[in-house]
C-alpha cells in the first residue's frame, strides 16, 4: 500500500466518521450534550485556522484570538444594526481577514523574524483587549450596538436562514451548521494544501531562503496564508457569538490565545486532524476538570480542578517530551509497528521466496 | 511650573518602572536568546514573596529588597535546571514551554493565595510640589531603578563575572575553549535575571497590588521594551524604556491610562517595524 492510497483511505475515513457524527449525534444524544459538542466543533475550526498558519505556514501567531474575537464582535455589532444575519456573517469573515492582511503586510513585508512576529501578534491582541475592555460607557457605540466594555455584549440575535429574518436557526441547527462547517473547512484545507499553493507554503516553512531563490516570494505567500487563517478564525468567532449569544473582551485574552496554541501543539503541527483532536481533547479535559469544583479544603482536589495549572503542565510536558504532538507521534509509532512487522514477515518468507525465485 | 515638575516626575517614574520590569528579561534574552514568557509570573512571585514576608513580621524594606529577589532567584535557577536547559537553541519551543510554565504558576498561586488582590500599603507617605501632592514611594521606585541599572553596569564593566558573562554572550564556544563552563554561566544568569524580576515585582507591589494574573499586565510591556531596545542589555533597556515610558505617560496625561497603554503598544509595533534589530541595532552600538 503506497502513501497515496493511504492518504485517500484516511480522507475517506475522516469523511465517513464526520458525516456519521453529523447525522447521528442529534438523534442519539441529549440536547445539552449536543450543545457542548457544538462548541467543540466551533473551536475546532479555530484550531484549524492556526493549524494552517502555524503548522503549515510556519507563522507562529500568538494572537489568533484577535481574529476570533474580531469576528465575534463584528457579527454582534452588525447583527444589532442590520437584523438579517447574511451580511453580518460575511462581515465577520471579511473584516478579520482584512485586519489579518493589514497586520500581515506590516510584519511580512517588514521581514520580521519568527520571534518578533510572536511578540507583535501578542501585543496586538493585548491592544485589542485593553481598548475593548475600556469601552464600558454609553458613549462607545457603533450604530445602535453598545460595545459594553468589560461587560461584553449580551443577547446577540442568532443566525437565520438567508433572507428570512424570522426563520432563526435553532440549537440543533447550530450543531448541524458548525459540524458541517468544520468538515467543509477540513476538506477545503486538505484541498488547498494539496494544491500548488499548499506545496509552496510548506516549502517556505521548510526553508524560506531556498524558496525565495527558486523564485517564489515568501512574503506574498505568507500574507495569503495569514489572511486565510484570519478569515477562518473570524468565521469561528461568528459561530461562537451565535452559540453563547454573548461576547466579552476575554475572548481577546491571552488565556484564549494560549488555548489555541495548546490545541495545535498537543495535536501536532503539520497535520490537520491533530489540532482537531487536540482541541476536542483539551476542551473536554478542561470541562471535566473544571466541572467539579471542590468546596472543601482538600488540596489535591483543588489543584486538579485548577484548569490553568493542568494546561500549563500539559504544555510544558508536550514541548519537552512529545514535541511533535500526538497525531504525528502516533503515526510514527504506527509506521514503526508496520515496518517491524513487515521486516519479520519478510525474514520468515525469505527461504521460501528463494525457492520460488 | 509645578505641573511640569509633577509631569516630569511621572514620566521619570514611568521610565523607571518600565526599566525595572524589563531588565531581568533583557539579561535573560540578551544572554541566552531565551524568550521567557513566564517573566510576568516571576514578577508576580516577587510581589507575593514580599507580601508574605511582611505579613510574617519582616521589615518591608528587607522584604522588598532582599527576600523577594532571593526567593525568585532560587525559583529561576530551579526552572532553568528543570526546563530551560533542555531547550537552548530552540527559541520557539522555549517560548512555548515558558508559556506553559506561566499558566502553571498562575494556577498554582491561585490555588494557594486565591483569586483576590492583596496589597501592602506604600511606605514613605507623600510630599508637596506647589499645589500638587505626590507619593514619596514614586521617588523610591526611581531610585531603585537607577541603583539597579548602575549595579548591572558596574558588574558587567568592571568585574570578572561580568567579563565572563559578556564573553559567553558574544561567543559561547570560544568562552568554553578558554575554560569557562557555559551551562553554569547560563544557570547563574537565568537566576540573576529572575532575581531582578522578583525585585521589580516586589518594588511595584505596593503600587499595583498583587493578584495571580498580574503577570499578563507586565509581560507584553517588558517584552516590547526588550525587543525594542535590541541586543545591548543596558543601553537597550534604558533607551527603549525612555521612549516608551515618555509616550505612555504623555498619552495617559492627555487621555486615559488605558489609551496610554495602547499608545505605548502601538509605538512599539511601529518601532519594531522600522528597526527590527531594536534601537541598539542602529544606535549606541558600542554600549553594554
Amino acid at each position: 500500500m503506497n502513501a497515496r492510497v493511504l492518504n485517500f483511505l484516511g480522507l475517506g475515513l475522516v469523511g465517513i466518521v464526520g458525516v456519521a457524527f453529523l447525522v447521528l449525534t442529534p438523534r442519539l444524544a441529549e440536547l445539552d450534550t449536543v450543545l457542548d459538542l457544538t462548541i467543540y466543533m466551533i473551536m475546532a475550526i479555530l484550531a484549524l485556522s492556526l493549524a494552517l498558519i502555524w503548522g503549515y505556514g510556519g507563522i507562529l501567531c500568538f494572537g489568533q484570538s484577535a481574529f476570533f474575537g474580531l469576528g465575534a464582535y463584528t457579527y454582534a455589532i452588525a447583527m444589532f444594526n442590520i437584523g438579517d444575519s447574511t451580511v453580518p456573517l460575511l462581515l465577520a469573515i471579511v473584516l478579520p481577514a482584512a485586519f489579518a492582511a493589514l497586520l500581515g503586510y506590516f510584519m511580512f513585508y517588514g521581514r520580521i523574524s519568527d520571534v518578533y512576529l510572536g511578540v507583535i501578534t501578542l501585543t496586538v491582541t493585548l491592544i485589542l483587549f485593553n481598548s475593548v475592555n475600556s469601552t464600558a460607557g454609553p458613549e462607545f457605540h457603533i450604530g445602535v450596538a453598545r460595545l459594553g466594555g468589560f461587560n461584553g455584549i449580551p443577547g446577540i440575535p442568532p443566525l437565520n436562514y438567508p433572507g428570512n429574518k424570522a426563520a432563526v436557526i435553532d440549537l440543533e441547527g447550530m450543531f448541524y451548521l458548525s459540524t458541517a462547517a468544520l468538515l467543509a473547512t477540513y476538506f477545503g484545507l486538505r484541498l488547498l494544501l494539496a494544491s500548488r499553493f499548499g506545496r509552496i507554503i510548506v516549502g517556505i516553512r521548510e526553508n524560506e531562503r531556498r524558496a525565495e531563490l527558486l523564485g517564489y516570494d515568501p512574503r506574498a505567500y505568507k500574507l495569503v496564508t495569514f489572511t486565510i487563517g484570519g478569515a477562518l478564525a473570524g468565521f469561528a468567532g461568528c459561530l461562537f457569538a451565535n452559540w453563547g449569544n454573548f461576547v466579552s473582551p476575554t475572548i481577546f485574552g491571552l488565556a484564549q490565545s494560549a488555548q489555541i496554541i495548546i490545541w495545535v501543539i498537543v495535536g501536532g503541527r503539520g497535520t490537520l486532524i491533530g489540532p482537531i483532536v487536540g482541541c476536542i481533547g483539551v476542551q473536554w479535559l478542561s470541562a471535566a476538570l473544571g466541572a467539579n469544583q471542590p468546596s472543601g479544603s482538600d488540596w489535591w482536589a483543588r489543584l486538579l480542578a485548577n484548569v490553568p495549572l493542568i494546561l500549563g503542565i500539559i504544555l510544558v510536558a508536550f514541548v519537552l517530551l512529545v514535541p511533535k504532538g500526538l497525531v504525528p507521534t502516533l503515526g510514527d509509532f504506527g509506521l514503526w509497528l508496520v515496518r517491524s512487522r513487515g521486516r519479520r514477515v519478510a525474514t520468515s518468507l525469505k527461504p521460501k521466496q528463494a525457492e520460488e525465485g | 511650573m509645578d505641573l511640569i515638575a509633577l509631569l516630569a516626575i511621572q514620566v521619570l517614574y514611568a521610565i523607571a518602572s518600565l526599566a525595572l520590569i524589563s531588565v531581568g528579561l533583557a539579561i535573560i534574552f540578551g544572554m541566552m536568546r531565551v524568550i521567557n514568557l513566564a517573566h510576568g509570573e516571576f514578577l508576580m512571585l516577587g510581589g507575593y514573596a514580599a507580601i508574605v514576608a511582611t505579613s510574617n513580621g519582616i521589615s518591608i524594606w528587607i522584604a522588598i529588597l532582599v527576600v523577594a529577589p532571593v526567593v525568585v532567584g532560587i525559583i529561576g535557577i530551579i526552572v532553568e535546571r528543570t526546563i530551560i536547559r533542555f531547550l537552548y537553541g530552540r527559541m520557539i519551543d522555549t517560548m512555548l514551554a515558558t508559556w506553559g510554565l506561566s499558566l502553571f504558576l498562575v494556577g498554582l498561586t491561585t490555588a494557594i493565595f486565591g483569586n483576590t488582590t492583596v496589597g501592602i500599603s506604600a511606605p514613605l507617605g507623600s510630599f508637596q510640589i506647589g499645589d500638587y501632592r505626590t507619593s514619596g514611594y514614586t521617588l523610591f521606585v526611581i531610585a531603585v531603578a537607577a541603583v539597579t541599572l548602575g549595579c548591572i553596569f558596574a558588574t558587567l564593566r568592571w568585574t570578572r563575572l561580568g567579563l565572563i558573562a559578556r564573553g559567553t554572550m558574544q561567543n559561547a564556544d570560544m568562552a568554553a575553549a578558554l575554560g569557562v563552563n557555559p551551562p553554569r554561566v547560563y544557570a547563574i544568569t537565568f537566576g540573576v535575571g529572575a532575581a531582578l524580576s522578583g525585585l521589580a515585582g516586589a518594588v511595584l507591589a505596593p503600587v499595583s497590588g498583587v493578584f495571580p494574573t498580574i503577570g499578563v499586565a507586565y509581560v507584553a510591556k517588558s517584552f516590547i521594551t526588550v525587543i525594542g531596545g535590541g541586543a545591548a542589555i543596558l543601553s537597550g533597556t534604558v533607551s527603549a524604556s525612555t521612549l516608551f515610558g515618555t509616550i505612555n505617560q504623555i498619552a495617559t496625561f492627555a487621555t486615559t491610562p488605558v489609551f496610554g497603554e495602547v499608545a505605548l503598544l502601538a509605538t512599539a509595533i511601529v518601532l519594531i517595524r522600522l528597526l527590527p534589530q531594536g534601537i541598539t541595532g542602529r544606535f549606541f552600538r558600542r554600549g553594554l
